[in-house]
C-alpha cells in the first residue's frame, strides 16, 4: 500500500517536470480549461440560457462533442484488437497510448453530459432510481463509466507493474482486455442506441446510425492516434516505429470507406424515397424554407471526408506529411458531421413543423474548449508520466529525483508489457 | 526523428536530480499562487448564485415523489407552500390530489369548430404558474392549410386577431397523454411516469435536466426551465399541486397535466373552460355516459402522428354538421374572438 502511494506521489511530482514548451503548453491548456470553467459557472447562475440551446432545438454543442468523444474512446480498441489478437507487434508498444487516450476522452465525454444537465446538483438522483433497462441513457451510464474503469484499471496495472519493476500478471489483465474490446464497440453502440431509440425523429430512426458511429469512430480515432504517436515520439523517448503508424493508417482506409459508404445508403435511402421524413436531411443538405444554417458545414465535412479518403488510399500518404493532412482532414471533418451534422438537424423542423435555428453561444463554446484543454491536459499528464515509468526510469527501486544510474541506456529497452 | 539523441523534451530531465534551490522555491510558490488566483477567478460568478438555487438539506435529501411517505409528503407540501409565501407574498393551498379509481381521461378536439383564437394557449399560462419571462406556452396552435394535414406546412406565428381565415383551419396540440408515452421511457431516473388516471407527470423535484423527454417527444409536448422562471406575484395562481402547477425551478422539466389539480377534483381544464367555441371535450372514457365516451364511439375521429404508436389520450375530431367550414363564409368578419397573441 505504501509503495503504492509513493507511485502516485511520484506521478504527480512527475507531471510537473518538463522543459519550457511543456510548461507552456501545460499553462496554456489550463487556462483553457478555466475558461471554460468560468463560464460553466455563469451556466450554473443563469441557466442553460446562457447557452444557445431553445426547447425546439434541445440538445447541441455539449451533447455533438460528447457523441464524437465516444467514437474517439471506442478507437482505442483499434490499437488493441491488433496487438492482443492479431499479435501485431508494431503497436505493441504503444497500445498503451490508445488505452490512455479512452481514459481521458472518457472523462471529457462524462464532463459534456455533465455540463448539459439542468440540474447538476441531482446527479445522485441516477444513484437512488435508476431507470434500467428502460432508459437508453442509464445504459450508456454504464457503458461509459465501465469503460473508464477498464481502461484505468488495465493502463494503472501495467504502468504500476513497471514502477514495481515486476512483470505484470496476465490473469490480472489479459482478460479485462478482451472485455473492454467488446466494450469498446458497445459504449459506441449504445450512445447511437439513444438517438436511434426515438421514434418522433425520423433523422434518427434508422438502424444504418450505429454502424455508422462505428465507422466514423475508427476512422476518426486512430487518425486521431497517428497524431499523437507523432507527438509522443517527438517529445520523448518512447520509440514509435513508423510501421506502427502505418498499421493504423490501414485501419483508418477501411474505416473511411465504410462510412462513406454508409453516408451513401444513408443519403439515398432518405432522398430517393422522398418521403416527408427526409425534412431533417433536406434542411441540413440543402436547405429548407430559406433555412439552411448547416448546409456550407456538411458540404465542408463531406469534401473533408472525401479528400481524407482520397489520400488515405493513394500511396502518397505513406509520406507521414500527407498522411498527417489527410488524419487532420478525417478527423474535423467526422467532427462536423457527427457534430453539426448528427444531433442539430434531428431537431430541425420540429415534430410540429417549426423551423428554429441552433448556433452555439459563446459561453457554450468556451466550456467546449474547456472540457477539450482539460481532456487534453489529462492526456499529456497521462502520457508525461507512463513514458518514463514504462521505459524503467523511474521506478520504485531507483525513485524520480535520486542520481541517475551508472547507464542510462541499459533501462531504455521497453518493459516486456505483454 | 525517433532517434534516441536526447530530445528536450520531458523525458530527458527524468534523471536529473531535483534541485530544490531558494529561487525554484519561490517560483513554484508564485506558479501556485498563480493558479489558485486564477481558480479563483474562474469560480467567481458562483458569488451570484440566489438563496434558493442551492439545494437545502432537506432538498438535497428529499426522496422521490413515489416513495414518500404521508407525513413526509405533508412535509413536503408545507415546505413549498413556505417558499412561495416566501417568494410572493401571497399564502398557496398545496394539495396533492390523488388520481380518482375508475377514471382515464382523454380529451377531444373539434377541429371543425376551433377557430384559431388562442384562448386555450393564455387560459392554460394563466392556470398553470409558467414562466413568463421567457413565456413557456403547453399549447402550440398550428394554423393548417386546408387540404393538408401535414404539419410542415402549418404557421406556428399567424396573427389571432382576424381569426379564423377562410382558407385555413387550426389545430392545437398539448401534450396527449400517450398510453405508451415515449418521455417516460427514456427518462433516466424516472422523474416521469404516468398516474393511474392517464396523466403524465414529473416530479420538478427529481429531474435532473437532462431533456431526454424533449428529444423523445413526437408532439413537442415538454418545455424546460432554461433560466429562473419568472412571475409576477399578482400573476400567481394560488391553488397549487405538487404534480401541475406549483411554480417549477430553473433547469427541470415541465409539461400539460390536463389540469390536474382541477380535473381529479371534479373541475375541467383551463383551457377547455375558456374555449369560446365548444371545441375542446375532456372526460372520463370509461364511463358510457360521457361526451368523450360518445365522440369516441360516433364521430369520426383520429389521432395525430398514430405512425409513432404512442396511443395518445388527445384526439381530434370533426362534425358533420355545425361546422364552420359548411357554414357560408362570408360571415367570416364577424368571428373576430381572438386576440393578439
Amino acid at each position: 500500500m505504501k509503495r503504492y502511494f509513493t507511485f502516485l506521489w511520484d506521478c504527480f511530482r512527475l507531471s510537473f517536470v518538463g522543459d519550457w514548451r511543456y510548461h507552456l503548453w501545460m499553462t496554456a491548456l489550463t487556462l483553457v480549461a478555466l475558461a471554460g470553467l468560468y463560464a460553466y459557472c455563469q451556466q450554473l447562475v443563469h441557466g442553460l440560457v446562457t447557452t444557445g440551446m431553445t426547447d425546439q432545438v434541445s440538445w447541441g454543442m455539449y451533447i455533438a462533442n460528447f457523441t464524437y468523444l465516444v467514437g474517439l474512446a471506442a478507437a482505442a480498441a483499434m490499437l488493441v484488437i491488433p496487438v492482443y489478437v492479431y499479435r501485431n507487434l508494431h503497436l505493441h508498444d504503444v497500445v498503451i497510448f490508445g488505452e490512455l487516450l479512452a481514459v481521458s476522452v472518457i472523462l471529457m465525454c462524462l464532463l459534456f453530459v455533465t455540463v448539459d444537465l439542468g440540474r447538476p446538483d441531482r446527479f445522485h438522483h441516477l444513484l437512488l432510481r435508476f431507470n434500467f433497462p428502460m432508459s437508453m441513457l442509464t445504459w450508456d451510464v454504464i457503458a461509459l463509466n465501465g469503460y473508464l474503469l477498464l481502461n484505468l484499471h488495465i493502463c494503472g496495472y501495467l504502468i504500476y507493474c513497471a514502477y514495481c519493476g515486476r512483470r505484470p500478471a496476465k490473469k490480472f489483465y489479459i482478460p479485462f482486455v478482451f472485455v473492454a474490446i467488446a466494450w469498446a464497440i458497445s459504449i459506441h453502440t449504445v450512445t447511437a442506441f439513444l438517438y436511434v431509440g426515438l421514434g418522433g425523429r425520423p433523422f434518427w430512426n434508422s438502424a444504418i446510425i450505429a454502424p455508422r458511429f462505428l465507422a466514423s469512430a475508427f476512422a476518426a480515432g486512430p487518425a486521431f492516434i497517428i497524431l499523437t504517436l507523432q507527438v509522443v515520439r517527438r517529445f520523448t523517448q518512447h520509440q514509435v516505429s513508423d510501421e506502427a503508424l502505418f498499421t493504423l493508417r490501414r485501419i483508418v482506409q477501411v474505416a473511411l470507406l465504410i462510412n462513406l459508404f454508409l453516408l451513401l445508403c444513408e443519403l439515398f435511402t432518405e432522398f430517393y424515397a422522398d418521403t416527408r421524413h427526409v425534412a431533417s436531411a433536406q434542411y441540413l443538405f440543402l436547405g429548407l424554407h430559406g433555412r439552411h444554417a448547416l448546409v456550407p458545414w456538411i458540404w465542408t465535412a463531406i469534401a473533408m471526408n472525401v479528400v481524407a479518403t482520397t489520400l488515405f488510399m493513394l500511396p502518397a500518404s505513406r509520406a507521414l506529411p500527407t498522411l498527417n493532412v489527410a488524419c487532420v482532414l478525417a478527423i474535423v471533418g467526422i467532427w462536423i458531421e457527427k457534430g453539426m451534422g448528427l444531433i442539430v438537424p434531428a431537431f430541425i423542423p420540429t415534430p410540429l413543423g417549426e423551423l428554429v435555428e441552433y448556433a452555439p453561444t459563446l459561453h457554450e463554446t468556451l466550456i467546449c474548449f474547456g472540457i477539450w484543454a482539460f481532456g487534453l491536459l489529462v492526456y499529456t499528464i497521462l502520457v508525461r508520466v507512463s513514458v518514463p515509468v514504462l521505459a524503467g526510469q523511474v521506478t520504485y527501486a531507483h525513485r524520480w529525483g535520486s542520481p541517475p544510474p551508472a547507464s542510462p541506456a541499459a533501462a531504455s529497452p521497453a518493459f516486456e508489457k505483454g | 526523428m525517433a532517434t534516441p539523441q536526447n530530445p528536450p523534451g520531458a523525458g530527458g530531465d527524468v534523471a536529473r536530480p531535483a534541485e530544490v534551490s531558494r529561487r525554484g522555491f519561490l517560483t513554484q510558490g508564485a506558479a501556485a499562487a498563480a493558479g489558485l488566483a486564477a481558480l479563483a477567478a474562474a469560480l467567481s460568478p458562483l458569488r451570484h448564485l440566489k438563496e434558493g438555487d442551492l439545494p437545502t438539506a432537506e432538498e438535497f435529501l428529499q426522496k422521490h415523489y413515489k416513495e414518500m411517505s404521508a407525513t413526509e409528503r405533508a412535509r413536503v407540501l408545507a415546505r413549498i407552500q413556505e417558499q412561495v409565501r416566501k417568494r410572493y407574498g401571497v399564502t398557496p393551498q398545496v394539495n396533492d390530489p390523488p388520481p380518482l379509481d375508475g377514471v382515464e381521461f382523454v380529451y377531444g378536439l373539434n377541429i371543425s369548430r376551433c377557430i384559431g383564437c388562442r384562448k386555450c394557449v393564455h387560459a392554460c399560462v394563466a392556470e398553470n404558474n409558467p414562466s413568463r419571462a421567457p413565456e413557456i406556452q403547453y399549447i402550440r396552435v398550428l394554423e393548417m392549410e386546408k387540404g393538408s394535414i401535414d404539419v410542415e406546412t402549418a404557421n406556428h406565428r399567424y396573427d389571432a386577431s382576424p381569426v379564423p381565415r377562410p382558407d385555413k383551419w387550426y389545430m392545437p396540440v398539448q401534450c396527449h397523454q400517450c398510453a405508451n408515452p415515449p418521455c417516460v421511457k427514456v427518462c433516466p431516473v424516472e422523474a416521469t411516469w404516468q398516474e393511474p388516471d392517464g396523466i403524465t407527470v414529473i416530479d420538478y423535484d427529481w429531474c435532473i435536466g437532462c431533456r431526454y423527454c424533449e428529444a423523445a417527444c413526437p408532439y413537442w409536448a415538454r418545455r424546460f426551465n432554461f433560466t429562473e422562471p419568472q412571475i409576477q406575484p399578482d400573476q400567481l395562481n394560488p391553488h397549487l399541486a405538487y404534480l401541475s402547477n406549483r411554480p417549477r425551478q430553473k433547469g427541470v422539466m415541465e409539461k400539460c397535466t390536463f389540469c390536474l389539480h382541477r380535473t381529479r377534483v371534479g373541475r375541467l381544464p383551463a383551457c377547455l373552460e375558456v374555449c369560446p367555441t365548444g371545441s375542446r371535450k375532456f372526460g372520463n372514457v370509461l364511463d358510457p355516459s360521457s361526451e368523450v365516451h360518445y365522440i369516441l364511439k360516433y364521430k369520426r375521429v383520429f389521432i395525430l402522428k398514430a405512425d409513432v404508436g404512442t396511443m395518445p389520450r388527445f384526439f381530434y375530431y370533426f362534425d358533420e354538421r355545425g361546422s364552420r367550414y359548411h357554414d357560408p363564409l362570408e360571415g367570416e368578419g364577424q368571428a373576430t374572438l381572438g386576440e393578439g397573441a
